[in-house]
């Protein structure tokens, strides 16, 4: 998004003064470039065994027919894990309604879960950006859900979510909004709204906390005027505090949607393999290790890869024309 | 009173009920977690915000259970190795990456962004055949090596932002007297990076204290679990009988070293997380 421009900047800031010495400094820059590359070589080498290596074994996995049990006696069968039609009838992921019920699912998490954590976490910046007293405190404490291992909270919600002695039906019941408790992580209704719950709670204070970044860098003045000239807050908020703030709340979206389309985590302890919360990386998970389908499961890891991909390559486009429309204005 | 008065004290009134209510949703499943931990198994199903009898039974359950013990240690040598490994590695990368322009420096950051936006699923297979190869299914080792792939892009990402910021006439001086840049790495930017390193290591030993899914696939006995598969697998007598107490218990253990660290390093964890994000 900004790296191109952020990391050009000091480089031709830096440009001047190196030609007046370069005569000098040519055996000085030789020595400097061939130990940047010795420098570099053991992240390289890390990388590729762990990223490069793995992702287009993936690849190449998704067209075998390979089992966990034997990885190595894997023959080469094209596209019939992604799609096969035998006897007139549709085999593969493509036509499997589990996998395109955990695309949905996947998607309507990351939609609905990434838009609240937006909203509250703008409310939340805002708040912790006004001066007040103990306003340390209220931070430390905002950021004590991001702290907690997202299974420690999946479990504490669990817990607070249990049907029968968990404190949130118990409350609910007690101010009388409904009659009977309700079973947040089992019903095929609520489990996805139980998922929602925890993931947006964990990461409000991420949220909160890129945007006060942003909110502690704006110009004082320009509030200045606008008290002075007795414009609503609301309408200076839209008006001049939401367009200032447009280009971390893209970053902060991008990062948390790109979490949020590999989700696992939470919904595996929450309500483990049920169909009805079920994620692409659950998915693909219980393939590859409960079914024991390495070729299946990585055909499906693929595809996760490729939405995912395209995903960012979209949002990075669409989110580039915004920034410069923004930066024209 | 007239109304301005009467609106402007509305205004902070409504102002602190909105922190009070941030601090309670913030605070509270913690809270809930903490004295349900507390309670003896006899009172665990009466709903009440202040317990009315506490003891460490639970406490004392999970403590004498050799499995989550082991779980603990593993999880501390994992991400310790974690950390360090990150930091070794990425202080050299970022001086190469953050001092040193040379050819397809642009297309090696390019790069890390890439692999720190992986979804962990898409290497699964492949680092499972890895990790296989080289002998370390269900072994400790294999989780340092895995979880290099989230914590070393970001570590490398966040210390080269921090690297470029040091002034360049440090360097130069170090070259006049004929410092190798090994040496200007250790002498003179390892000192000032210190803040940097303290902030990017404490991020990288929470993600890999966390970590979930790696840890769950690539270990099988209880002997090789770290803490997250530990608590996520903590089961009684039945499905629908789940021993909440020791639960919370354990997740109040494991968390509490989190959430002190958090309070105390506060500041870092914020430019850091902000260092990672605004400038990426």
């Amino acid at each position: 998004m900004t790296t191109s421009s952020h990391h050009s900047a000091p480089e031709g800031a830096r440009a001047n003064p190196l030609p007046a010495r370069r005569s000098r400094g040519t055996k000085v820059r030789r020595q400097r470039v061939k130990a940047a590359w010795l420098f570099l070589a053991p992240m390289l080498v890390a990388l590729t065994l762990v990223a490069g290596w793995p992702l287009f074994r993936t690849f190449f996995l998704s067209f075998t027919d390979a089992s966990l049990s034997d990885l190595g006696a894997a023959n080469f069968i094209g596209f019939e894990n992604y799609l096969v039609q035998e006897n007139g009838r549709w085999f593969g992921i493509m036509a499997d309604p589990t996998w395109w019920q955990s695309v949905w699912n996947t998607v309507y998490f990351s939609v609905v879960s990434v838009s609240l954590e937006v909203i509250f976490g703008v409310i939340v910046a805002l708040i912790l950006n006004a001066e007040f007293k103990g306003r340390t405190i209220v931070r430390a404490a905002v950021l004590i859900p991001w702290a907690i291992p997202t299974i420690v909270s999946a479990q504490m919600w669990a817990w607070m979510l249990n049907d029968q002695f968990g404190i949130i039906n118990h409350m609910l019941m007690g101010i009388g909004v409904i009659d009977n408790p309700i079973a947040w992580t089992a019903s095929a209704t609520y489990s996805m709204w139980a998922v929602i719950m925890v993931d947006v709670w964990k990461t409000i204070p991420f949220v909160a906390l890129l945007v006060l970044a942003a909110l502690q860098m704006l110009p004082k003045d320009c509030y200045e005027a606008a008290e002075v000239d007795g414009i609503h807050p609301v309408r200076v908020f839209f008006k001049v505090t939401l367009p200032l703030i447009t280009p971390a709340l893209l970053v902060a979206v991008i990062f948390r949607l790109l979490d949020a389309l590999r989700v696992f985590d939470v919904i595996y302890v929450l309500t483990s393999n049920s169909t009805s919360t079920m994620s692409m990386s659950v998915y693909a998970r219980q393939q590859l290790v409960e079914f024991q389908d390495v070729g299946y499961g990585s055909a499906a890891s693929t595809l996760l890869f490729l939405i995912i991909a395209l995903a960012t390559v979209a949002y990075l486009y669409a989110g580039r024309k915004q920034l410069q429309l923004g930066g024209d204005a | 009173m007239t109304a301005r008065q009467l609106s402007k004290i509305a205004k902070r009134v409504g102002f602190w009920a909105l922190i009070v209510l941030i601090m309670v949703y913030a605070v509270f499943p913690f809270y809930y977690a903490v004295i349900t931990s507390l309670k003896p198994s006899s009172d665990l199903f009466r709903v009440e915000l202040w317990p009315s009898t506490w003891d460490l039974s639970n406490y004392a359950q999970i403590l004498t259970q050799a499995s989550f013990l082991r779980a603990i240690f593993n999880s501390i040598v994992v991400a310790v190795s974690v950390v360090f490994i990150a930091l070794l590695l990425g202080i050299t990368a970022s001086y190469a990456l953050g001092r040193v322009r040379f050819r397809g420096r642009s297309t090696v950051l390019l790069v890390i962004l890439g692999v720190s936006m992986f979804p962990q699923v898409a290497v699964l297979s492949g680092l499972f055949e890895v990790i296989r190869t080289l002998n370390l299914y269900n072994n400790p080792a294999g989780l340092i090596l895995s979880y290099t792939i989230f914590t070393l892009p970001f570590t490398v990402w966040v210390l080269t932002t921090f690297m470029k910021q040091l002034p360049m006439e440090l360097e130069e001086a170090a070259i006049m007297d004929g410092a190798t840049p090994w040496v200007t790495i250790t002498k003179v930017f390892l000192p000032l990076m210190w803040p940097a390193m303290a902030t990017t290591g404490l991020l990288a030993f929470i993600a890999a204290w966390n970590e979930f899914l790696f840890a769950l696939t690539f270990t099988l006995t209880d002997a090789q679990r770290t803490v997250p598969v530990a608590i996520a697998l903590l089961s009684g007598g039945s499905a629908y009988e789940l021993p909440w107490g020791p639960i919370m218990a354990a997740s109040v253990i494991v968390t509490v070293p989190l959430v002190v660290l958090v309070i105390i390093f506060q500041r870092r964890i914020v430019s850091g997380l902000t260092a990672g994000a605004v400038k990426g």
